[in-house]
């Protein structure tokens, strides 16, 4: 069990995290989620001793990290790939580690087998392609078999075998009743990783609820319809009802309806009772990657508003923004990344606000961004309010603005599930 | 268009890419799979003209590589490891790129504000975090507005914002016309991207096809039913040959029927239908189990570790793609 | 392909946009001229100390080019690090995918490289002579007597032939530490300690440094040396083999090897 209790660090006149509480309960994969500079990795530093909290404190089943009794036996931490000696073989390299804590030597080839690294267990790590060296590290984490596993980005490098083997592993290591904190940029492996989450953004708490919980809350369920694809003139009835009975409609690009605000079962009826046979009726529940995208767009520091197609693509992507009678759904956002680096938290004006040369970009496409900076995204430090479910308030979310995500959700509608 | 003809690589004993045919056609985005070490990165390193194959050529537009004229203006290219000057300004390493190329100045500006680093242009990239590094690299990729592109494992380093970006670029790529050709480990960020795969396992061609059809041929899909006229339904399945299961719950599984054939049976029997949904495996799951060979680092000894070769299924098929 | 001149222009931005350009070539500079003041003051002052047959051959030019023994280690410090640093950074595959000739990658590097190296070289040169003669008070010779320009613009060029012959041996192995841990040494122990034993000099009077060297000499036997067997342009001849040579050998490497 981790505990954390109104942590805060700063650098100077920067706040890296700032009153930030949460526990991190055994038994489950806890993921540990925000965007670049949220300060995710001085959370983790702290966590483990390496950074001072300014203010505030975290134990570790109850003690701070620097006064627990043989720390590396109760704690296992992947921080960094690359904080291996490089000279060492990967065998003396946790050799090294395992006499410091007085661990027997027959665990380094026990868990030099779990990694599957047993044969270059000889082989300096230098030598080590970035999947062999996350390998490595994760062999160091679990050397001391301990109580509480740490992983930032565990991942990475790793190929599509090492990832199912990483994401298995976390999850029995939690089965064993093991408390994992694992911090990630993949959203598809987090929804298929952890079962409960810790948002940040900004350096204060987001969100801490469970997975399931937490894409319901930050995102709407739709239902997929499908009429018959060789007559036209089911799918503007099956449209006329569905709309009269006030679903909101989206279309997509193969012909199908995206349905928000009907439930299954009265979609269903409605069809019968127009005479409209279904091809297809899907429930679909929005991705963790689209309620992560909803909750954290306000604490994004800032996001560069360029028109994307600026020199570049020469027509609009498909499902250009328009008014039509079935709106389609809307294509991905076009917007650049938030310029990454130093973010300074400061907040002032953007740095895009003296960007020279930059003719202010219409909004090309039905992605682009409204001319001007998200509210919200230069907005200097105002992050919803830590704890407790976010609500609709959290995400601030313009009707004006289509969604950047996929978001099968309508700009127009954001609290109707469609079951 | 990336033409490879029976491409070959030898490093002395060892085979890194053994007779290797295939096309990657434009408009498409075409996934680039393989586990690690089969070859994927000796692959794209041939088609740039920087390894010299073995055997067999590789052809950009018709065209070897090196008869190319500016070659950055037909292909750009992100390979895995860093491939610009630390010491030397972001800016100033697309510049010399640009010149190299005959790509107006102007551009250069025009590339480093898509990819969000304007505001870091004048920085050196030895400053810069992986995720920066990155998207400085897809900036040079695209410095030539080239009509084919290459990423080598383009999310590494990125956040979830720059990894949705980058998704959306690729699929805007390909959607204007563009070739556009990825290599990944995540398998559930290829399945939100690629429309085509070519998997390679130990040099080798396992699959050319649409991902479709991919997940399709390597993996069980069905259709998934609710409905309250159950007995109705049952019985107007078991008339049309078909054999649902029972899943619990009130909903039936039809194995080898599409969406499209049982929603005309029920609608010939005016059966209400709650749901109606194809149910895929997931692209991992595809992909494991086509590959389970070609492995070369593997796991084992462990109780989280999947037996060598057989991923544990009862673990990842407890969480299917979403009906496509 | 792209064009030549396209190429040039490019090579000449990355070699006036890394700061290791400016600090190697000054150093260069900086060094030659100020050991060559040094030891030209220092000769000024001693003069009457030397033994007569050294007074008798005294080489007021070479003298004052005594700073070329460690000017010509920033030099080669410059040529690796032109063409070490594509490796070490892995630009060299962005490089080759813009250039995928490589003859003309490698000959538009070398002549950018080596065309400023050159011209550090003369300036070098012809500031350290004229400093140098000016502290040699009356000792100094005139840029207008016998040989003299010639061993001042050889002297530039040899310091110009020493970058691209590192640019050459850079090629071939590719990697700045290899090549520094090599080249450094070499020149700077190596071929100088050869070349005073007995038996070893007589191969090593034919080693760049020491062949190419000759050219900045216009009293030949100065300071106890002995007469090499070949004049001094035929020496700088010698020199531009060795450099020729190394040029090749990086090509061939670049050519065949996998980027």
């Amino acid at each position: 069990m981790i505990e954390a209790v109104g942590l805060t660090k700063r650098y100077g006149a920067k706040t890296a995290v700032y009153n930030l509480s949460f526990q991190v309960r055994p038994g489950t994969v806890t993921g540990f989620l925000g965007p670049n500079g949220s300060g995710k990795s001085t959370t983790m530093r702290m966590i483990l001793g390496l950074d001072r909290p300014t203010a505030g404190h975290v134990t570790i089943g109850g003690h701070p990290f620097r006064q627990l009794p043989n720390a590396p036996r109760q704690v296992g931490a992947l921080l960094d790939a690359k904080a291996v000696h490089g000279g060492r073989s990967a065998r003396n390299h946790l050799l090294s580690l395992a006499q410091l804590a007085g661990i027997p030597a027959r665990r380094v080839d026990e868990v030099l087998g779990v990694v599957g690294l047993q044969g270059v267990a000889k082989r300096r790590s230098n030598g080590f392609s970035l999947g062999m060296g996350q390998r490595l590290g994760i062999a160091a984490a679990l050397l001391g078999d301990p109580q509480v596993l740490l992983f930032d980005e565990p991942v990475n490098g790793l190929d599509p075998e090492g990832i199912l083997w990483v994401r298995n592993l976390m999850k029995s290591l939690a089965a064993e009743g093991r408390t994992v904190f694992v911090s990630s940029h993949l959203m598809s492996e987090m929804a298929l990783t952890a079962e409960h989450l810790i948002v940040i953004g900004r350096g204060q708490l987001l969100a801490d609820m469970s997975v399931k919980e937490f894409i319901s809350v930050n995102s709407s369920d739709f239902a997929r319809v499908r009429a018959p694809g060789t007559e036209p003139e089911q799918r503007e009835k099956l449209l006329g009802v569905l709309t009269e009975a006030g679903g909101q409609v989206l279309s997509e690009p193969d012909g199908a309806l995206r349905v928000t605000g009907l439930a299954l079962p009265r979609i269903s009826d409605l069809a019968h009772e127009a005479g409209v046979r279904l091809w297809e009726l899907s429930p679909h529940q929005a991705s963790l990657e689209e309620a992560y995208m909803r909750l954290t767009q306000s604490a994004v520091d800032y996001r560069s508003t360029t028109d994307q197609k600026n020199g570049l693509m020469e027509q609009a992507p498909p499902g250009a923004w328009m008014p039509p009678a079935v709106p389609e759904v809307p294509q991905q956002g076009w917007y650049a990344p938030p310029p990454p680096g130093p973010n300074p938290y400061g907040g002032g004006p953007g740095p895009y606000a003296g960007a020279p040369g930059r003719p202010p970009a219409p909004p090309a496409g039905p992605s682009a961004h409204p001319g001007g900076p998200l509210p919200g995204a230069t907005a200097p430090a105002a992050p919803p309010a830590p704890a407790g479910p976010p609500a609709a308030g959290t995400a601030p979310q313009p009707p004006a603005r289509p969604p950047a995500a996929p978001a099968p959700a309508p700009t127009t509608s954001d609290s109707e599930d469609a079951r | 268009m990336i033409e490879l003809d029976g491409l070959t690589k030898r490093f002395g004993a060892k085979t890194a890419v053994d007779h290797l045919s295939c096309q990657v056609r434009p408009g498409v985005v075409t996934g680039f799979l393989g586990p690690n070490g089969a070859g994927k990165s000796t692959t794209m390193r041939m088609i740039l003209g920087l390894d010299h194959p073995t055997g067999g050529t590789v052809r950009i537009d018709g065209r070897h590589y090196r008869d190319l004229e500016e070659p950055l203006k037909y292909i750009g290219a992100l390979l895995e490891a860093r491939g610009l000057h630390g010491g030397r300004s972001a800016y100033h390493n697309l510049l010399c790129l640009a010149q190299a190329n005959r790509i107006p100045e102007s551009r250069v500006t025009a590339v480093l504000g898509l990819v969000g680093l304007s505001a870091v242009a004048k920085k050196k990239p030895k400053s810069f975090s992986m995720g920066m590094g990155q998207r400085l690299g897809i900036a040079a990729a695209l410095l030539g507005d080239p009509r084919i592109l290459m990423f080598d494992e383009p999310v590494n380093g990125l956040d979830p914002e720059g990894i949705h970006w980058i998704r959306n670029l690729m699929k805007a790529l390909a959607a204007d016309g563009r070739t556009v050709f990825v290599s990944s480990h995540l398998m559930s960020e290829m399945a939100l991207t690629a429309d085509h795969l070519i998997v390679i396992g130990q040099g080798k061609l396992l699959a050319d096809t649409s991902m479709a059809d991919f997940i399709q041929r390597n993996s069980r899909s069905y259709v998934r039913l609710r409905s309250p006229d159950r007995e109705r339904l049952l019985d107007a399945l078991a008339a049309g040959g078909l054999t649902p299961a029972d899943a619990g719950g009130g909903v039936l599984e039809v194995d080898g029927v599409s969406t499209e054939e049982v929603g005309e049976l029920a609608g010939r029997n005016g059966i209400t239908l709650h749901e109606l949904s194809a149910q895929r495996a997931s692209l991992e799951e595809a992909f494991m189990r086509m590959t389970a060979d070609a492995v070369e680092y593997q796991a084992h000894g462990d109780p989280a570790a999947p037996p060598p070769g057989r991923p544990r299924w009862g673990e990842t098929s407890g969480f299917p793609a979403k009906g496509v | 392909m792209p064009a030549t001149s396209a190429v040039l222009r490019s090579e000449w931005t990355k070699i006036r946009t890394v700061s290791s350009t400016v600090w190697t070539l000054t150093a260069a500079l900086v060094v030659t001229v100020a050991m060559g003041a040094g030891l030209s003051a220092l000769m000024n002052a001693n003069f009457s100390d030397l033994p007569p047959e050294q007074r008798a051959t005294f080489d007021p030019t070479f003298v004052s080019f005594s700073g070329t023994v460690l000017g010509q280690l920033a030099m080669v410090v410059f040529g690796v690090l032109v063409v070490a640093t594509e490796y070490s950074t892995g630009m060299i595959r962005t490089s080759l995918a813009a250039v995928p000739r490589r003859g003309r990658f490698l000959f538009a590097k070398v002549a950018v490289a080596g065309a400023l190296a050159l011209l550090t070289g003369l300036a070098t040169s012809f500031l350290t002579f004229f400093l140098g003669q000016a502290l040699l008070g009356e000792h100094a010779t005139s840029i207008g007597a016998e040989n003299v320009l010639r061993a001042v613009i050889g002297g530039g060029i040899y310091m110009g032939l020493m970058a691209v012959f590192s640019m050459g041996v850079a090629t071939m192995l590719r990697s700045p530490m290899l090549s520094l841990g090599i080249l450094v040494p070499f020149f700077f122990l190596v071929s100088t300690i050869l070349a005073s034993v007995p038996k070893a000099k007589e191969v090593a009077t034919y080693f760049p440094d020491q062949a190419g060297s000759k050219i900045m000499r216009v009293v030949p036997g100065a300071l106890d040396s002995e007469a090499a067997p070949y004049g001094p342009w035929a020496g700088l001849g010698i020199m531009v083999l060795w450099v020729i040579a190394a040029l090749a050998g990086g090509y061939l490497v670049l050519r065949e090897r996998d980027a």
